[in-house]
């Protein structure tokens, strides 16, 4: 029993209890988890002092798995069976990936999602990544000692929502509860912003190993808006590897063969290369030839310059049209914050600086900014700043769109839109008695359809039958502050809803998701029950904080003495039923208490909005 | 929840034209750090929902009323004057002989002598331009009588038109930078 609470100075104790959230950044060469301890926030290391985790994970054939260092060292023995640079393959169809040139051997399947053969089993890369975020979520409890309550896990901003949705999904699958996906540029943005205080215009260059970003913010009266992003997901660090290894084969007469372009050790020996060539202004390089006889170089800074300058050179046309999308001069420009591993190759830097006409800021480690950022926001979104007024505002990276005529896209929700966004379109029936109608989603700047992502069809069924154009169809679409989609549909003119069917293209469906939720608990040790009964007490305890807390602020004010007693008693029945252990009853309480506060919470909201209009006057604004 | 406030009303503000920029902007933060559904990370799943419509609901009215050409055509909508983009046909000769001076001229700049500032200089006259309409609509709102609104009906269009040639210019000037 603890007798004496210690606390920080400036730091309340109770009633507000710490709760534990993490923020994790993972990424396609390495992933990092971190936490606000005592006010700071800094990255959470492993037994051995190890920051950063390789995000590689090998399967082996007694069922065990392995994530980080030693599959990284395998890696290059066991290519079949160890998964590197699993973020890649994340939200892609089964026809994308086998065009990736990749060691791994896939499955076909008649899921969206493709499976990676291994000795152990078939896997896909969202349960892929769910081992390392279940290896950061471990070492984050064992660290911070105590179950998570929340984590914040970062997305490129250039990931569109098939991408996105997977990220999820290997966190449900991970056993963790998502607060919200964060664009990682904004994460590190928060990083560096909130540090210093700094209002005006900053942009984030962010070359990771896979993916390159590039955001533009304004951060002012504590709110931080992204105001354009832009990239490639399909660009970073690993290109510059296979660029020095290229390089090594045609010098070493060896570009023929095509064993070596994709080679391991090879592309091993170039990351390190690379990194060597950050300090050094030249590197010894060498490669043994089948024949066993061994070529000998030098690889100059200045020749590598030349190799690179190409792809550098790719990732500052987003630069521009992010520029041009946030309607932002070069002048306005604060600073330049500079992300990724990648962004430490001094030429980058050089580059980048000119481009933007500023020195690149890189006081941060690039490595672990992100997941700083993603910390920082965590503490907030769990609740344990109630006093902090920061916002995030982020955008839609891609626009969202509808297959029309001819298969062509209409545009419904242009990209660089500030998120959450609901938008709505109607349709009409083009035939007498049609009771069905498909809808086509779409991701993309392109007009043609083949040019686009395809995301989902909908089949809408139960439109009453009608003569043909009397029919109103009205499809909405929601975008949540994680950039996910949601689409429902009515028919308006009798009022019947329609029901959908989705097709996610290249998600894995709910079924799919709950079975690899059932094969990632080891039976033996973990009872599944206990564990549900667990989850459920969680959010019982959850739902019941935060109903006591609102009606301890606004429960006099806007409650009627019936309304109360009304919602006193879904509470008590909530905590019955919580500490009776049936996880059905806790719940149908849950949901019944839900119901009897829905009006009391849309009146706070209201009453919060009048609050902050009223409180608006003339002498605040001029500030 | 009230969803059914215009947008004027959902910031507090008079159904005007005339805007001042920075009070919307600091009015629109002060709203989603009161609304937006990071602010209910922990809250009930029903306060969720609400603050996720509403946040969206007060990201739809600020694009809407930060635009000049957007706030006009919405603050012509509220007055019961309807467009219908598809079939709007703009009946002022002059102008239509402008717009297809000006398309005639930007079709010539990819071949001209020196493309890149030529499309900067047409950029900066249709800047010109969207200014003038504006203050165009800016009287037409304050007269505010029915000819002078479908008036600003009209001058909507033709900004339409001219926002239409700018992003077309703009795709230009990347296509040769």
């Amino acid at each position: 029993m603890a007798l004496l609470q210690i606390s920080e100075p400036g730091e309340s104790t109770a009633p507000h209890q710490h709760r534990l959230a993490v923020g994790i950044d993972l990424g396609t060469t390495n992933s990092l988890v971190a936490s606000v301890r005592s006010g700071v926030a800094e990255t959470l290391s492993d037994l051995e002092g190890e920051h950063l985790l390789p995000s590689v994970v090998r399967y082996r054939a007694d069922g065990r798995i392995e994530v980080g260092c030693t599959a990284r060292q395998a890696a290059p023995k066991d290519p079949a069976n160890t998964i590197v640079s699993v973020k890649r393959l994340m939200g892609r169809g089964q026809a994308e990936v086998s065009q990736m040139k990749l060691p791994y051997e896939f499955v076909e399947t008649n899921s969206a999602v493709p499976r990676i053969r291994t000795v152990a089993a078939d896997v896909s890369p969202v349960e892929v990544s769910a081992e390392i975020l279940k290896s950061l979520k471990q070492r984050a409890e064992e660290t911070l000692v105590g179950d998570l309550n929340g984590v914040v896990i970062t997305v490129p901003a250039y990931f569109d929502d098939a991408q996105r949705q997977a990220t999820k999904d290997a966190a449900r699958i991970a056993g963790l509860k998502v607060l919200r996906l964060l664009n990682e540029p904004t994460a590190a943005a928060i990083a560096y912003g909130l540090d210093r205080g700094s209002e005006g215009v900053h942009v984030v260059y962010d070359l990771g190993g896979g993916t390159f970003d590039v955001s533009i913010l304004r951060f002012s009266r504590g709110v931080f808006e992204v105001l354009a992003t832009a990239g490639d997901s399909a660009l970073g660090g690993d290109d510059f590897d296979s660029l020095i290894v290229d390089w090594m084969l045609q010098q070493a007469g060896m570009e023929d063969n095509p064993n070596y372009r994709r080679s391991r050790t090879l592309m091993h020996q170039a990351r390190s290369i690379k990194e060597q060539l950050t300090d050094a202004d030249q590197v010894k390089v060498n490669v043994e030839r089948p024949d066993g006889s061994e070529w000998q170089s030098v690889l100059t800074r200045e020749t590598f310059n030349q190799l690179v300058d190409g792809l550098i050179r790719k990732t500052l046309l987003p630069c521009r049209r992010a520029l041009r999308d946030a309607g932002v001069e070069l002048e306005e420009i604060k600073d330049v914050v500079m992300v990724g591993g990648s962004t430490r190759m001094p030429r980058v830097r050089e580059l980048v600086g000119e481009f933007f006409q500023t020195k690149p800021l890189v006081d941060i480690d690039p490595d672990r900014v992100v997941a700083i950022g993603a910390a920082i926001q965590a503490d907030l979104l769990v609740g344990n700043k109630p006093e902090s007024e920061m916002l995030l505002l982020d955008v839609i990276p891609l626009s969202l769109g509808l297959e029309t005529m001819g298969g062509l896209v209409e545009k419904l929700i242009p990209r660089n839109t500030t998120i959450p966004v609901a938008r709505a379109q109607e349709f009409t029936t083009f035939k007498d008695g049609q009771t069905a109608m498909s809808v086509h989603v779409l991701q993309g700047e392109r007009e043609l359809v083949s040019d686009c992502r395809s995301l989902a069809r909908f089949e809408l069924r139960g439109i009453p039958p009608m003569v043909a154009g009397a029919a109103r169809i009205r499809v909405a679409f929601q975008v949540d502050a994680d950039g996910l989609l949601s689409v429902t549909a009515e028919e308006l003119s009798t009022g019947v809803k329609s029901s959908i069917e989705v097709k996610p293209a290249y998600g894995l469906s709910e079924g799919e998701i709950e079975q690899m939720l059932r094969d990632s608990f080891d039976y033996a040790n973990d009872d599944m029950v206990a564990r549900n009964l667990r989850e459920q007490q969680v959010e019982a305890d959850r739902v019941l904080e935060a109903i006591v807390a609102a009606l301890a602020a606004d429960g006099n004010e806007l409650l009627s003495v019936d309304e109360r007693s009304k919602i006193d008693l879904g509470i008590n029945e909530l905590q019955q039923a919580r500490d009776g252990g049936d996880i059905q009853a806790i719940k149908a309480a849950i949901e019944s208490l839900d119901q009897a506060t829905a009006d009391f919470a849309a009146r706070r909201m209201n009453a919060s909005v009048q609050k902050v209009l009223k409180g608006h006057t003339l002498d605040e604004l001029s500030e | 929840m009230d969803f059914t406030q215009n947008y004027f009303e959902l910031f507090g503000l008079a159904e005007a034209f005339e805007l001042d920029l920075s009070d919307l902007s600091a009015r629109y933060q002060k709203l989603q750090k009161t609304l937006h559904p990071d602010k209910f990370a922990s809250a009930s799943e029903h306060e969720r929902r609400i603050s996720l419509q509403k946040a969206a609901q007060i990201n739809s009215a600020f694009q809407t009323l930060k635009d000049p050409l957007s706030r006009a055509r919405y603050l012509l909508e509220l007055r019961g004057l309807s467009f219908d983009v598809e079939h709007t046909t703009i009946r002022d000769p002059e102008f239509l002989e402008q717009q297809i001076e000006l398309r005639e001229e930007m079709a010539e700049i990819r071949g001209s002598d020196d493309p890149v500032s030529n499309v900067l200089v047409f950029l900066q006259q249709l800047n010109q331009m969207v200014k003038a309409c504006v203050e165009q609509l800016t009287q037409g709102f304050e007269v505010a009588d029915r000819a002078s609104l479908v008036q600003c009906q009209t001058v909507v269009n033709q900004m339409q038109f001219l926002y239409r040639l700018q992003q077309e210019a703009e795709a230009l000037e990347e296509e040769l930078l």
